[in-house]
């Protein structure tokens, strides 16, 4: 049952990496970016790329997947992003949605349907026994690289000078602006640091989560999921929401195999019912 | 003098609700099809339950402002529904068994149309999503009655009204299909004309003056909710019932999303946006697979975001013009027609036109 | 007279903030009742509650006698409560014969009906204009409300809670906005309310006030700080001074 849990958290703590980006996203700018999922796959698919076909090895891979996916993050930001800001959620719903219709079949298209596999090197590879325990090595990985990116991020956001404009600006975009806040570059720069996030998550979780064209839309709801029950304007809400799924979904399909699934849909209406704003949320300022 | 003003109102409310001449000409057409293209009813049944699917969406989108991302939940369920009835023999005339289905599909409608009655439009979205997902997953955990990933196969369908056999060439189909949109068309529009439609886009455009002047939000978003839920409902039980098929991916996101850009592309809130849309995504849908079967996908996201990025104003201004040419034109060859609304609300047809 | 209107102990809590602390109001029959105060002092949040758009954190509301306290906004319409807001809330997309026509067929319970089109009741089409003509609006019947200058708005945001035949009417600073030359029409049209209908009004304008007013409740802080005919509210040396932001002494 550890074992379990230890699974649910190293998915939880993966979600995590992944959502994080899509949360700030959204409370920062109100933008339902839907295809933030891509942004993943982009990471995982450049991280097999650079592994698989270009034995680059793995470690260096993930680092330079983050900065490329935060690249390619920046610059679709700036050129295409930026002109559905103003618009209704409608608008950027249908948006996000055809450029992840569009990304999907390019990716099908350069690199074909069938799921790939990143080679991870053979230290992580298998399991090994702490107190009766089985501890997935490459598992164990994710812990450690999602903690150590979560307390990062933690630590710029309350003890940087970026991390107070960040906050800021969440919590009230316009007195933010007011205070002489460039809030659109903050923005930026968070899209793309979230993008980059999206993009190592995606390469990391391709073990886990399995990788394929898919990938965006197979794994959207999770990280809706996860951004609607954590609220958006923390980081320690979508954390502890992203743990409560992880582990809810593997526990789910563990002990109840055929109604696994319903468990997360069931979790998030049950939310989205008695706290519309999250369960995290403080209230806005918006 | 007031009963004068009195009268000349009643007359301009009794003329907008009047058929106008493009909606003969868009009518008659789609009979003519029937005749004039027998090699093509195929995609003409397609665009048919298309048509009225999307149809069902901008009850509650164009006309309520409800946002959904899962409306294919109601459309699958219509669809199962229809193709159990008739493989297992329990309603085997079609017409019955579309009223059914669609009855299923609205009872599924009404059960969650509380979830979406508050929260913003991303709680919406959601929770539209998760119910869509949650009836693809309740399909996907009884193959025994679904038929699985593999879907629902061996649906035999009676003749209609025990008279019209289906064919495999698909006439009576296509006829089918296109006298259940009319009659549900017809419906919808007296719907939206009266007094109940009125307070629809009361709620849509502000509902806290809704309340304030009597109106009962919740109550009508439920009932437009359930009544787009049935319709949705018999879209998917004609697919059922044309295809003699039903498969999982009658609940899938892309189902839902596709559903989105058939009705942007068409225009929200006029009720022949989900039909014109109809036709064009699958004229489009056909040409680009033609080109390249495999990635059409592709094509069909560009249009999205070119859509959006146009901006769905400026396209619902260029239709209203087009719209506006083609009343001229019939205009001029039927002078007896009568004349649209001068001024008002600038759509002729009840609401706006994005 | 009977009090109409009637909240006892009302309070309404965000956060740790007493938006409305204890607010024991009562307001008779025909008045002419002008709820005024410096800015955030409340005055908007008593009509919210009062309105059922917001639901009090303690205390109870009562209308002709009836506790309203949890009673649904549409509800309170139905019983004769209706209000108008400080900005302007209107159906942009609908013209205002539309709009008046929309409040006048719910009050008559005919509002939900689907089956029959807008226009063939005789009595509704009445009334419509009828209102219409009283707020001067019939020349812009047929235009979008979203393209009307702002006064027509102002007048149509005031005709809309008209056309709920309300006993008890909420005026939240009628004329807001409204230039100079177009303040004159709106105030009038406030002014020739038939008598039996019970008007409170939250207004800045003091000369308004004065004139039009037959009771004054004055609102600072969240609190009722006095409750009086105009003469002695224009009298008290501390009304000036909270307006002036001076400190009370309680």
């Amino acid at each position: 049952m550890l074992t379990i849990l230890f699974d649910g958290i190293a998915y939880g703590m993966l979600l995590f990496v992944l959502a994080c980006g899509l949360s700030v996203t959204l409370g920062l700018m109100n933008f339902v970016n839907l295809a933030h999922g891509s942004f993943a796959m982009a990471g995982g698919y450049i991280t097999l790329v650079l592994v698989n076909r270009l034995g680059v090895p793995f470690f260096p891979g993930l680092a330079i997947a983050f900065v490329a996916t935060a690249l390619i993050g920046a610059l679709f930001e700036r050129t295409l992003y930026v002109h559905v800001y103003n618009r209704s959620h409608l608008d950027q719903v249908l948006f996000t949605i055809g450029l992840v219709f569009m990304s999907v079949a390019a990716v099908d298209y350069v690199l074909g349907s069938q799921q790939v596999f990143i080679q991870i090197p053979n230290a992580l590879q298998g399991r090994f026994e702490l107190f009766g325990v089985g501890i997935g090595r490459y598992r164990l990985l994710i812990i450690v690289i999602c903690g150590l990116l979560t307390v990062g991020l933690q630590l710029i956001l309350a003890g940087t000078r970026f991390g107070s404009r960040l906050r800021a600006s969440v919590d009230d975009a316009r007195v933010a602006r007011g205070l002489g806040i460039n809030v659109n570059g903050v923005f930026a720069l968070t899209f793309a640091f979230g993008s980059g996030l999206a993009g190592l998550g995606g390469a990391l979780g391709a073990e886990i989560l399995g990788l394929d064209p898919t990938f965006p839309l197979k794994h959207l709801v999770y990280f809706l999921i996860v951004v609607t029950v954590g609220g958006t304007s923390s980081i320690t809400g979508p954390f502890l929401a992203s743990l409560l799924i992880g582990i809810g979904d593997v526990a789910g399909k563990y002990y109840v195999p055929k109604f696994g699934a319903f468990v997360i849909y069931t979790i998030m209406i049950v939310m989205l019912i008695l706290r519309p704003q999250g369960l995290f949320a403080r209230a806005a300022g918006r | 003098m007031p009963s004068q003003l009195v009268a000349q109102v009643t007359r301009r409310l009794a003329r907008r609700a009047r058929w106008r001449p493009l909606e003969y000409v868009f009518w008659l057409a789609a009979l003519a099809s029937i005749f004039l293209f027998p090699g093509r009813h195929l995609i003409l049944t397609e665009i048919a339950w298309l048509g009225l699917f999307a149809l069902s969406l901008d009850l509650i989108l164009g006309y309520a402002g409800i946002i959904s991302l899962g409306h294919a939940a109601f459309f699958g369920l219509g669809s199962y529904a229809a193709a159990l009835l008739a493989k297992h023999a329990i309603i085997t005339e079609p017409v019955l068994a579309l009223l059914a289905s669609g009855a299923c599909a609205a009872v599924l409608g009404f059960a969650t149309s509380f979830l979406v009655l508050r929260g913003s439009d991303l709680t919406r979205l959601m929770v539209t999503l998760g119910v869509a997902l949650i009836m693809r997953e309740i399909a996907n955990q009884i193959p025994e009655i679904t038929g699985g990933a593999d879907g629902l196969q061996g649906v035999i369908v009676a003749p209609i009204l025990g008279m019209f056999d289906f064919d495999i060439f698909g006439h009576v189909n296509y006829a089918y299909c296109l006298s259940v949109l009319f009659v549900l068309f017809l419906l919808a529009r007296r719907i939206v004309y009266s007094p109940f439609g009125l307070s629809l886009r009361a709620v849509k455009g502000n509902p806290l003056r809704a309340a304030s002047i009597g109106i009962s939000v919740n109550a009508r978003l439920v009932a437009v909710y359930t009544l787009a839920a049935f319709y949705a409902g018999v879209a998917g039980a004609l697919l059922a019932q044309t295809t003699a098929f039903a498969s999982l991916d009658v609940f899938s996101l892309e189902r839902s999303a596709d559903l989105l850009l058939v009705l942007i592309i068409g225009g929200t809130g006029y009720l022949y946006g989900g039909l014109i849309g109809a036709v064009i995504f699958k004229l489009m849908q056909d040409w680009i697979a033609n080109l390249t079967p495999q990635y059409w996908q592709f094509w069909i996201g560009l249009v999205l975001v070119l859509i959006v990025l146009i901006g769905r104003d400026r396209i619902g201004q260029w239709s209203g013009g087009l719209r506006a040419l083609a009343e001229q034109v019939v205009r001029r060859i039927a002078p007896g027609a009568m004349s649209p609304l001068a001024g008002g609300s600038g759509k002729e047809v009840a609401g706006e036109g994005h | 007279m009977p009090i109409v209107l009637e909240t006892k102990d009302l309070e309404k809590h965000f956060g740790g903030i007493a938006a409305v602390n204890r607010v024991s109001l009562q307001v008779e029959k025909g008045a002419r009742h002008a709820l005024i105060g410096p800015n955030g002092a409340g005055k908007t949040t008593v009509i919210n509650l009062l309105t059922g758009v917001l639901r009090p954190s303690a205390g109870r509301i009562l209308l002709e006698g009836e506790d309203i306290t949890a009673l649904e906004a549409y509800r309170r319409v139905r019983r004769g409560l209706a209000r108008t807001f400080q900005i302007n809330q209107l159906f942009l997309d609908l013209t205002p014969l539309e709009a008046v026509g929309l409040a006048i067929s719910e009050r008559m319970g005919t509002g939900g009906q689907w089956w029959r089109l807008v226009g063939t009741n005789p009595a509704v089409v009445e009334e419509i204009v009828e209102i219409l003509e009283r707020f001067h609006l019939t020349d812009a019947m047929h235009e979008r409300t979203g393209n009307l200058p702002y006064g027509k708005q102002r007048l149509l945001e005031i005709a809309l809670a008209i056309a709920c035949r309300p006993r008890v009417l909420l005026l939240d600073e009628p004329a807001a906005g409204v230039p100079e030359d177009e303040r004159h029409e709106i105030l009038a049209t406030v002014a020739a309310l038939p008598a039996d209908v019970t008007v409170l009004l939250i207004e800045h304008d003091m000369d308004s006030v004065f004139s039009f007013a037959g009771r004054i409740s004055v609102l600072v802080n969240g609190t009722l700080f006095l409750d009086g005919p105009p003469e002695e509210v224009a009298r008290d040396p501390r009304v000036k001074a909270v307006y002036l932001g001076e400190s009370l002494d309680a």
